[in-house]
């Protein structure tokens, strides 16, 4: 490009800026008008005698942390590393308190203009302790969480191979129906999760759309990538395979801050409840990762490879969730997590169109019923 | 792209992403600064302390000065009557301070909340000025006894200097409020119009040291529940500057209780019992008590004495209102 395009390109730019100053400006229409502030409580741990709460400024201006509290009762508190925050800025505001483990508290934070923001915790815990003990105990729950039902699910690869061209559409179709059902199912917990966490500033559906979408396209370039450099053919299964594998572990990973948070939060019930419910879940994915290999034989190393990377991603996931939990992140994986499953169940949906019988036949329309009920009636039996 | 690459990048961003998630931030040397919580401990921080204690340079009101402070207006005789002329300046635009960091716009009578402090004697006139500088309309309502046209209810100033002058003869003797009575009431009250009315019996009451205690609260968020409660507007600033008192000698509090929203309030002296005059009507005292309930506008003087030099708290029994500011303390001085 010349110099002279790319100044033409900044003219339109320069102009909108010089509009947006404009109406923003002093004697601009918005002067006189004072946005409300907003933060967000991010995260609240109980640690010995004390409580300590991340704040984020969520809001259209900067503010001031000038008070805590807990359960709407004033408490000498800090506030490090100090209680002026821009907008998106992190602090920590540490409120000494001698807590009682299981009961439940309100934790109050005011700003400078006399509003209190509230987070109420259901029961007070002890917070994870950054050890290798717990990067243990998370690393265990994600591997049966994520790596041993994926490598059970790919147990079914003989009985896959045995079955004729039909047989095999219908797998792929039901992989197909798997993926879609692990896209909205991930799109729903991310929007319940920003809907719960983040302040509407950050236009919570929006970050979903937009990192869903991203994830989207990333693998819809790269699995383009792989088809024109010569993997088609011979190495597309392979290909494919990899492909799922890949849109599985990122859909993994978000199932693993899930798991990782609620045992961070000393939730022993619930990540119980949550570590089994994956697993049935998670034992389906291994399918889908075992069907279009069905063509393949001398695939054992391989295999194990793409077990890893469709399941490792939930210890990582369990890490990130357990010791550095926060609602934006999780928001953002879980929605990455979507659109990498519907970009593979596209994926694998042209792989089967390829096949007999197109994708009106009855096999495939069965299979793709098939993948959706199966999600579905293994993520209410737990 | 091969898949085997493609496998080398994915193990390559998940060992990135482990990196990113498990390693701790940097760190910078800061300069430690301590605090002492509720129960004594004492605290260290690298950042700053969120604790309401003050001087009186860094709040806009000053609680030490306001409470033995008594306003006896200007005074002249006509006809042998004793005439207190005040000018009382009503506004609505001042933002303070009203507890560390936090930013409220009150309502003042004379620029404070609560209002100065209008003392007489019973029999006297009473006249006073008032100017509204607010935008908004406002009055003087005070309780007592005077004609219907001095009740400050009807008769409604104006904004951006409306006057009226209230003229009338001070009494019951005792400890009355005075507020705005515009509507809507509770809002004219909660952001600060009110303050306190004394009228001495003729002769005057026994010398003690005196001095005027409003319980109030602020709702600075607006939700109809108070965020802080003070004696005195400034939140939890007593316990951080006791009030200096003498030992054996006859203390005298003139107590208000103007909080809204809140049915009740009340008053509870330690190491100590005082005698109770509801409202100050009467001379003689109704209890021998260390524990007074109040509901909105409900006054009273407490007389007490202390036998011991030391340091006694004084606060609100609904303890969610002292852990919330309402709490303060007595030092009591031996003799020296």
């Amino acid at each position: 490009m010349t110099p002279r395009v790319i100044a033409a390109g900044l003219v339109p730019l320069v102009l909108v800026a010089g509009l947006v100053a404009f109406i923003t400006g002093p004697g601009g229409i918005t002067a006189g008008i004072d946005p409300l502030p907003d933060i967000t409580i991010e995260r609240v741990d109980f640690v010995d005698s004390e409580v300590r709460v991340v704040v984020r400024n969520t809001g259209p201006v900067p503010v001031d942390i000038v008070q805590g509290d807990i359960n709407d009762r004033i408490q000498p508190s800090a506030v490090e590393p100090d209680g002026h925050l821009e907008r998106f800025e992190t602090a920590v505001l540490r409120i000494p308190y001698a807590w009682n483990e299981a009961e439940p508290y309100a934790i109050g934070v005011t700003v400078h203009d006399g509003t209190r923001f509230e987070r109420v915790v259901e029961a007070a815990a002890p917070a994870v302790p950054v050890d290798l003990e717990q990067a243990g105990l998370l690393a265990l729950a994600g591997t049966y969480m994520g790596v041993i039902p994926v490598f059970i699910g790919l147990a079914w690869l003989p009985f896959i191979r045995r079955l004729n061209q039909k047989s095999i559409s219908f797998f792929l179709a039901l992989t197909a129906g798997l993926l879609l059902f692990i896209g909205v199912d991930s799109a729903e917990e991310a929007l319940g999760v920003s809907a719960e966490n983040l302040a509407g500033s950050m236009n919570g559906a929006l970050l979903v759309l937009a990192s869903a979408g991203c994830a989207f396209l990333a693998l819809q370039y790269v699995s383009g990538r792989l088809a024109s450099t010569g993997a088609l053919g011979s190495g597309s299964a392979m290909g494919a395979a990899l492909m799922v594998s890949v849109g599985i572990g990122l859909h993994n990973f978000g199932e693993g801050l899930a798991l990782g948070a609620a045992i961070g939060l000393g939730s022993a019930a619930f990540s119980v409840y949550l570590l089994a419910g994956f697993a049935m879940h998670n034992t389906t994915e291994g399918i889908a990762i075992a069907s279009p290999l069905a063509g393949r034989s001398r695939v054992a190393r391989r295999l194990v490879m793409l077990g890893i990377v469709a399941g490792f991603p939930a210890v990582l996931g369990a890490w990130a969730g357990g010791f550095a939990y926060s609602p934006i992140s999780s928001v953002v994986f879980l929605a990455v997590g979507s659109g990498a499953a519907f970009q593979v169940a596209v994926t694998v949906a042209r792989w089967v169109a390829r096949g007999p019988g197109g994708m009106t036949s009855l096999h495939v329309c069965g299979g793709l019923a098939a993948g959706l009920l199966i999600m579905y009636m293994t993520s209410i039996v737990l | 792209m091969r898949p085997r690459s493609m496998m080398a990048i994915s193990v390559a961003a998940m060992a990135a992403l482990c990196m990113a998630v498990l390693l701790p931030g940097s760190t910078t040397a800061v300069v430690e600064k301590r605090f002492i919580t509720h129960s004594g401990a004492v605290i260290s921080t690298t950042g700053e302390v969120l604790d309401p204690l003050y001087t009186a340079s860094t709040v806009e009101f000053d609680p030490d000065e306001y409470l033995r402070n008594f306003e006896y207006g200007r005074v002249s005789q006509e006809d042998g009557q004793t005439i207190r002329e005040y000018t009382i300046i009503a506004r609505d635009d001042q933002v303070q301070e009203i507890s560390p960091g936090v930013f409220y716009n009150v309502w003042t009578y004379n620029g404070t909340v609560p209002g100065p402090t209008i003392r007489a004697t019973e029999g006297d006139i009473v006249r006073i000025q008032f100017i509204n500088q607010g935008s908004k309309q406002h009055t003087m309502h005070f309780h007592g006894i005077h004609p219907a046209e001095m009740d400050g209810v009807f008769e409604i100033v104006g904004p951006d200097g409306g006057q009226f002058t209230y003229e009338f003869e001070a009494g019951p003797v005792g400890v009355h409020p005075y507020h705005c009575h515009v509507m809507p009431l509770e809002e004219h009250i909660v952001h600060g119009l009110y303050g306190v009315f004394i009228v001495d019996p003729a002769g005057g009451r026994p010398a003690a040291d005196e001095m005027v205690m409003v319980l109030n609260g602020f709702d600075t968020d607006f939700d109809g529940e108070n965020n802080f409660y003070a004696a005195n507007t400034v939140p939890f600033y007593y316990q951080h500057h006791p009030i200096r008192i003498q030992q054996d000698e006859l203390v005298r509090v003139y107590a208000v209780n103007m909080v809204e929203f809140d049915p009740i309030n009340n008053f509870h002296l330690h190491g100590n019992l005082y005698y109770y005059y509801p409202t100050g009507t009467d001379t003689v005292p109704s209890h021998y008590t260390d524990m007074v309930t109040l509901s909105q506008t409900e006054r009273g003087i407490l007389e007490f004495s202390y036998s011991y030099p030391g340091q006694y708290v004084f606060h609100a029994h609904k303890v969610e209102f002292s852990e919330k500011g309402w709490v303060g303390t007595f030092l009591v001085d031996g003799p020296s």
